[in-house]
């Protein structure tokens, strides 16, 4: 289910274009933000206020890496790997958390706190390397400055 | 060759609307409105801006394919997908200076006739996108955007529209269908968006820094525009200098700039006073160009072009002498595989071979067969494809293996070569076939060693199995 404010948002959002289909990844983003991962349910929940095919929606789901199909870690750390970064060690700051949190790139911490991903380059290039936390953006990271931010995640 | 800061002017605060306005913002809007649209449009077209979203497509010209005449709805997309790897320019207009963007796009739609503006930003961008929704809602508040702008008879409306993480929806056919919500796949041009947009209206889609430009270019007037910088590219331009140097970040300079003072007077240096291996002038599309070969060279169309590259997004990539190279052509081979939308046979099949071939060269694992294979599928994706992301994958391995070839033949695994017409059986030491250039054709195994069979003593042709 979406909550109100979200339903609301999306009924505003439709005036703003010529047909409602256009609102299709600001309603999988309120639901990826409220659920934290977009189930079948969301789709079909989307498909359903914006009357389009469900199917549609799933296709839009798996084109673009930002939405969850499934259930990811309380906070997605995306490390850039791309050339920017890589010139400024960070490979280093990928195996770091690696060692730190025991887990894999692309793997979840058993007790779902995070999940490690690789991200392309994140518009960051100045201040590599970097990393998202959420919303966040953590730059000119080094070793102590990844330990600082890990802790202070929940 | 100083300039003040043009677009981003260090103005504490400039963000709010009120320090915006205090230092004459929004005057340019007011300026344009009392001009005939078609006036602000010319006064664009003679400042000779250049788009600098990649592909530095004369801004004015483009706004003059938008029909005059049309019933039709007409649409402004400004573009703020900025994914291409080495810029981060128009994250510091959306941080530091939303409201020139804002004005700079309400100008342009009523230069055209538009009454419809998307800005479409990336969605790991969400911190930012909050910045910019809050300055549109304050021009909103003020009578900058909505209805009769400043008490005219021209309204536009102006949204702000969250990608979802994909490169190519910052193609602009791609990123019309994702405005759509449809998945991002671009279309096949012609018909060109001015004529067939978004919903098959007429569409003109420009880069977030060159709709900024707008504003700057009727405050200064096309003339004293024009004089800034190169002639045939003029303007202020934001230089993203990313990698091996001591002071990396954004830099607002006439273009025309040597890449040399870029590197070494804006970005400080090469930590440790180290040499330049090589640079990436553009971001991660454009031809790689070798450290020696920087002098003289400058940050525009034309000094680019003349060096054998481009000046893309003018992300500005600069690696020292102990990069290895082959690592770094890798990654960005793993990029556009990673990116491409599959659509098309050879960018979606050959960017992932590409990335292969590349993986083998890091491991010392490739033969010399590998680099004519390698050259050859770049060669066959470019101008191949439905959109330029097949060309762009082309291009930084086609230039890395022009211009640093012997970084590849180091990686070479030593190999026995068969000449064919003379077949010499060499026993004992193996003959290894980089160097010389002789590229072989088949690849058998023979006592542990892959075994070349070279036809002759051809240099580089393509014969690769
Ligand atoms: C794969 C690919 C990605 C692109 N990404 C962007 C981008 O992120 N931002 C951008 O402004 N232009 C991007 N472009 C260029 C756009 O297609 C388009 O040319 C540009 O937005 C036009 O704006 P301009 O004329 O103001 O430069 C990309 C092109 C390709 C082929
Ligand atoms: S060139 Fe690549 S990214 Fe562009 S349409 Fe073809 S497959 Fe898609």
């Amino acid at each position: 289910m979406f909550s109100e404010v979200s339903l609301k948002k999306i009924e505003e959002l439709k005036k703003r274009y010529p047909r409602p289909q256009p609102v299709v990844l600001a309603a999988l983003w309120m639901w990826q933000e409220e659920h934290g991962w977009i189930s079948r349910e969301g789709m079909v929940e989307v498909a359903r206020l914006l009357g389009i095919p469900e199917h549609h929606v799933y296709g839009v789901v798996s084109f673009y890496t930002m939405f969850n199909s499934t259930p990811v870690g309380r906070h997605k750390i995306e490390v850039c790997t791309n050339v920017s970064c890589m010139l400024r060690n960070s490979d280093r700051i990928v195996r770091h958390i690696q060692d730190s949190l025991k887990v894999g790139v692309g793997g979840t911490t058993p007790d779902g706190r995070f999940t490690l991903v690789e991200a392309e380059c994140l518009g960051s290039c100045g201040t590599a390397p970097m990393m998202q936390v959420g919303d966040e953006y953590y730059e000119n990271l080094d070793e102590a400055k990844v330990d600082a931010i890990l802790s202070s995640l929940k | 060759m100083t300039m003040e800061p043009l677009i981003l002017p260090p103005v504490p605060g400039l963000r709010g609307i009120d320090v915006y306005e205090a230092h004459g913002g929004y005057g340019m809007l007011r300026k344009a409105i009392a001009m005939k649209p078609e006036e602000v449009t010319d006064e664009v077209k003679k400042s000779g801006l250049r788009g600098r979203g990649g592909a530095c497509f004369p801004t004015g010209l483009k706004w003059t394919f938008m029909p005059k005449q049309t019933d039709k709805q007409k649409y402004l997309c400004v573009n703020g997908d900025e994914s291409e790897p080495g810029t981060f320019k128009d994250r510091q207009i959306f941080e530091l200076n939303p409201h020139l963007l804002i004005e700079g796009a309400v100008i342009a739609a009523y230069a055209m006739g538009v009454g419809t503006i998307y800005l479409y930003i990336r969605g790991e961008y969400n911190k930012w996108i909050a910045m910019v929704q809050k300055a549109v809602d304050e021009a909103y508040a003020r009578g900058y955007c909505g209805e009769s702008i400043l008490g005219s008879a021209f309204s536009t409306s102006f949204t702000v529209h969250r990608g979802a993480g994909a490169y190519i929806c910052g193609e602009e056919s791609s990123l019309m269908n994702s405005i759509e919500g449809e998945r991002g796949y671009p279309r096949v041009k012609p018909p060109f968006p001015a004529q067939f947009g978004l919903w098959g209206c007429p569409t003109t889609i420009n880069n977030v820094e060159t709709i900024a430009n707008v504003p700057v270019i009727l405050r200064l007037g096309w003339e004293a525009y024009s004089k800034i910088g190169h002639p045939k590219h003029p303007g202020p331009i934001l230089v993203g200098v990313s990698g091996h140097v001591n002071n990396p970040g954004v830099f607002e300079l006439p273009t025309g700039v040597l890449l040399t003072d870029i590197i070494h007077k804006y970005a400080g240096g090469v930590p440790g006073n180290k040499k330049i291996k090589a640079v990436i002038p553009g971001g991660s599309s454009t031809m790689i160009l070798r450290g020696e070969a920087l002098e003289g060279v400058t940050m525009d169309a034309e000094g680019l072009k003349a060096a054998g590259s481009s000046v893309g997004t003018a992300g500005l990539i600069v690696m020292d002498e102990d990069t290895d190279l082959i690592r770094v052509l890798t990654r960005i081979a793993g990029f556009y595989h990673h990116e491409s939308c599959g659509q098309c046979t050879p960018c979606r099949e050959g960017t992932g071979w590409m990335h292969k071939i590349l993986k083998r060269f890091e491991r010392c694992e490739a033969t010399t067969a590998d680099l004519d294979l390698l050259l050859e599928v770049a060669n066959n994706i470019e101008g191949n494809t439905i959109c330029a992301l097949g060309d762009a994958a082309a291009w930084p391995v086609q230039s890395m293996i022009k211009r640093f070839r012997e970084e590849f033949e180091k990686r070479v695994k030593p190999t026995l070569v068969i000449a064919s017409g003379t077949p010499v059986i060499a026993s004992g030491a193996p003959v290894i076939a980089s160097g010389g250039g002789a590229y072989g054709a088949t690849t058998t195994k023979q006592s542990g060693l892959p075994v070349v069979i070279a036809s002759g003593a051809a240099g580089a042709t393509k014969q690769s199995g």
